[in-house]
């Protein structure tokens, strides 16, 4: 009945907050970082900081794909513990062994962001439930295949992603291999989820599911492979943190919510229909600076989590807040 | 029969936002009557009962209980004062049992504790006033009855309640002939003990059934009032009495008209009953009839949404009982939902990205979401520029247009497909008088390039004015036939029931 247009005047009101305000966030802690450390601005210093949050940033960049179509995936903290206890199993120290452990890696990946999204399109789960249980499961599984004490280490070869450092370069002097990996899975997630009928799918039955179906768009499908990334995503997170985590069963604990906490800081809608893959990897970076200030100030690790739980929480209510001042 | 109306609403007038609901509306109702209410779809029955209910308050006018005013302004002050609201969609809880449910918010207690026994005793009692003690427990679960049951535990609430006014709005919306009857008969009771019933229907054979008043509503304006039971054909007349606006394109030639594109043979399943039409290239048919008639049932089993199950359907003569959406508009078939907002629209995406939404899902996954097999950014770009959306930039979320360019956005995401039938359910719904005129005439244009359309809408008067050909369903059955043209009596009384027309 009521007509929706607005006054013009509001609507220019409502184009000014272009730039995410995640990227100023992001800028201020960097600036703070510096503040505390001037050695941050040295190549070492972010290249290393880069390094240490790639696993994080890209995780959440795919955590984001199911996030925008409308669910969650718990499961993925439990893939990297998976990931990494099961290579160290498979390798058992046989560096000509790598490429193919990887594959089998990411070949379970598939399988788990498959089970997922068949779980929650057929069995009609909802997927905090169903990753949950997944999240459950692989831990489980995890712990059977080490035997409950997790042995030997991770070949240099398996390492090399998340711990190798190109060095005597020009200019930037060192470039850690997990820096190229971010960038190159970066962009992939960012061109699949901005630049094709799929992303602008997942968008769509995030947004209203029953208006997508009708519409034509394969709900399923679509929702089947946003948590195939998700899972893929983990699989690559897990590689890379195996390069400087030890071996053990809780490596990935606590990394679920991390990306969903990053992706929520990078403007992601809880409920489905709206997010950005950079700006959850600037989500991820944030996080990730937060923690390096906290361990510059000499803070100790419970207080990360009552941050991050504070921020998780923040970042939501000034979300909601904004979008009633800006109906977006 | 006493002298004073147990419930009068006088003089209430009520306005929302760019909308007169309601302007200086009287209606009384007294003990021991039926007084229906009748109208069209939007001629604000709805609003006039939730004033009386307490859900809205006036913005004049006031409400008299036994000659008395009262200030209803919240639903528990109506309840208290006797005024019991059946809605349509029902208010029980459907996992406690009947007695659970009577006494619901106030529960006898002995020493504190509930006493079973006691309510259990008078649910029973209750039910029994309607002789419906025998069929229904007061153990058993709402959601273990069936509809027209339930319906009734709604009604023994009210009576509980010692309710002197009951209101029911369109009671018989999800019955089936058998449980109308029940419900009649469970009425007739109510009227015996000197309830005051105001009963809210479009139905004339229930009016004729049931009233001993009847107060017709058009516009938010009361057209019509009779003291007594009316013809069918008087309240009909005073229910659409109205102007058909000039607004309408032309309907369509002799020449105009083309091969058949679809047809449906003795088709039908769980809500639909032998099922046959014809659609043309180039004609709109327009599909009247009530509420629950089966006319979108018809609409999402022809999309594949809710297939038929028995009979046949071709597309230019090849098999098109599809039973799934997809399948459906990948043999040429598009359709607009009636609900744009839950049904048509991703609201916080695009224009341009609702307008190619069906043609993306088509495209390969991978490729780009830039341009496809039917259509690119600036192809759409000149399909929304045709259409003249007004929007500030075609980047805009769609939830920021009006009801009327949204709508074309949505025909824009159909057209770039180019369908054979497009399906538009309730086009106009919602949209300003302007952009309807829009609406029909980008129909006949689409008709005119060889589409067959078909069209759903309860608004009589849209039906007739854009249609080329007219069918009535009723009860899930396509039950009569008219030109274009035809009378709006004659098409409301097939559609009502009242008198049937070979098809």
């Amino acid at each position: 009945m009521t007509d929706n247009t607005l006054p013009q005047a509001d609507r220019q009101k409502r184009q000014l907050p272009q730039v995410n305000p995640v990227y100023f966030v992001l800028a201020a802690l960097i600036v703070a970082i510096i503040l505390q450390n001037p050695a941050f601005v040295e190549p070492t210093g972010y290249m290393n900081f880069l390094k240490r949050a790639a696993p994080l940033a890209i995780l959440a960049a795919g955590q984001v794909y199911v996030i925008v179509s409308g669910g969650f995936d718990l499961s993925v903290g439990s893939v990297i513990t998976l990931v990494v206890v099961g290579s160290s199993m498979l390798l058992n120290n046989d560096p000509n062994a790598t490429w193919w452990v990887i594959a089998v890696m990411f070949g379970i990946g598939i399988g788990v962001g498959l089970i997922n999204g068949l779980v929650v399109c057929y069995l009609k789960v909802p997927s905090l439930i169903a990753t949950l249980g997944m999240m459950i499961t692989l831990n489980g599984v995890a712990f059977m295949w080490s035997g409950g004490a997790p042995r030997g280490y991770l070949a240099d070869s398996f390492r090399f992603f998340g711990r190798y450092n190109f060095t005597d370069l020009p200019v930037i002097r060192i470039l850690p291999v997990a820096v190229i990996v971010l960038l190159v899975l970066g962009y992939a997630l960012y061109w699949l989820m901005h630049r094709t009928n799929l992303g602008r799918m997942i968008h769509a039955i995030g947004d209203n599911p029953r208006a997508a179906n009708l519409a034509g768009v394969p709900i399923n499908r679509v929702r089947i492979i946003a948590f195939i990334v998700s899972s893929l995503s983990a699989v690559a997170a897990g590689i890379m943190l195996g390069g400087f985590a030890g071996v053990s069963t809780d490596v990935g604990i606590g990394y679920e919510l991390q990306a969903i906490t990053a992706a929520v800081l990078g403007g992601a809608l809880l409920l489905g229909g709206r997010g950005s893959v950079p700006a959850t990897i600037a989500g991820a970076l944030t996080l990730s600076a937060i923690f390096t200030l906290l361990n510059f100030l000499g803070l100790p690790q419970p207080v990360r989590q009552i941050v991050q739980g504070l921020i998780l929480i923040a970042a939501v209510a000034i979300a909601v807040q904004r979008r009633k001042h800006t109906g977006r | 029969m006493s002298a004073a109306p147990v419930i009068e609403m006088a003089h209430i007038s009520k306005a929302f936002p760019g909308v007169k609901a309601l302007s200086d509306v009287s209606f009384a109702c007294h003990a021991g009557e039926v007084h229906a209410l009748v109208g069209e779809n939007g001629a604000g029955k709805s609003t006039l009962i939730k004033i009386l209910s307490g859900v809205y308050v006036p913005d004049a006018g006031n409400i008299l209980l036994n000659g008395q005013p009262v200030a209803v302004k919240h639903p528990v002050e109506s309840l208290r004062a006797g005024i019991s609201v059946i809605y349509q969609e029902f208010s029980l809880l459907p996992e406690r049992t009947v007695a659970q449910n009577i006494f619901l918010g106030r529960e006898t207690l002995r020493n504190g504790m509930l006493d079973m026994a006691a309510m259990r005793a008078e649910t029973r009692r209750v039910l029994d006033l309607f002789g419906a003690g025998a069929r229904v427990s007061p153990d058993a679960f709402v959601s273990d009855l069936d509809v027209a049951t339930q319906q009734m535990v709604e009604i023994a609430k009210a009576i509980s309640l010692d309710a002197r006014v009951v209101v029911m709005d369109e009671p018989t919306a999800a019955l089936n002939e058998a449980e109308c009857e029940v419900l009649f008969q469970t009425i007739d009771k109510l009227r015996e003990r000197g309830t005051a019933v105001i009963y809210i229907t479009h139905r004339m054979r229930e009016v004729a059934r049931l009233a001993d008043r009847v107060t017709v509503l058009k516009d938010g304006e009361v057209a019509a009032r009779f003291d007594m039971p009316p013809v069918p054909e008087a309240v009909v007349h005073a229910m659409v009495g109205r102007d058909i606006a000039d607004f309408y394109a032309p309907s369509a030639t002799e020449a105009e008209i083309g091969n058949v594109v679809l047809a449906v043979q003795n088709a039908g399943n769980a809500v639909l009953r032998n099922i046959s039409l014809e659609l043309r290239a180039g004609e709109i048919i327009g599909f009247a009839g009530i509420q629950g008639a089966g006319r979108v049932a018809l609409a999402m089993a022809i999309f594949g949404q809710m297939p038929f199950t028995s009979g046949s359907v071709t597309l230019n003569g090849a098999n098109a009982n599809f039973s799934h959406p997809r399948d459906a508009i990948r043999g040429g078939i598009g359709l607009l939902p009636g609900d744009r907002k839950a049904e048509g629209l991703v609201l916080m995406q695009s224009v341009r990205d609702n307008g190619m939404l069906t043609s993306r899902a088509f495209g390969n996954l991978a490729a780009s979401h830039k341009s496809n097999t039917h259509v690119n950014l600036s192809s759409m770009d000149g399909l929304l520029d045709r259409m003249q959306v007004k929007a500030a930039s075609y980047e805009q979320d769609i939830k920021f247009l009006s009801g009327g360019n949204q709508q074309k956005a949505i025909v824009a995401r159909w057209i770039a497909l180019k369908p054979k039938v497009l399906i538009f359910i309730e086009p106009t719904r919602g949209i300003d008088v302007n952009a309807k005129a829009g609406i029909y005439h980008l129909m006949r244009e689409l008709a005119r390039q060889g589409t067959a359309i078909m069209m759903i809408s309860s608004d009589l008067p849209e039906v007739i004015g854009a249609a080329d050909r007219i069918l009535v369903m009723r009860s899930g059955s396509i039950v009569a036939e008219f030109a274009n043209g035809a009378a709006e009596t004659d098409i409301m009384l097939a559609a009502t029931g009242e008198t049937e027309v070979a098809a």
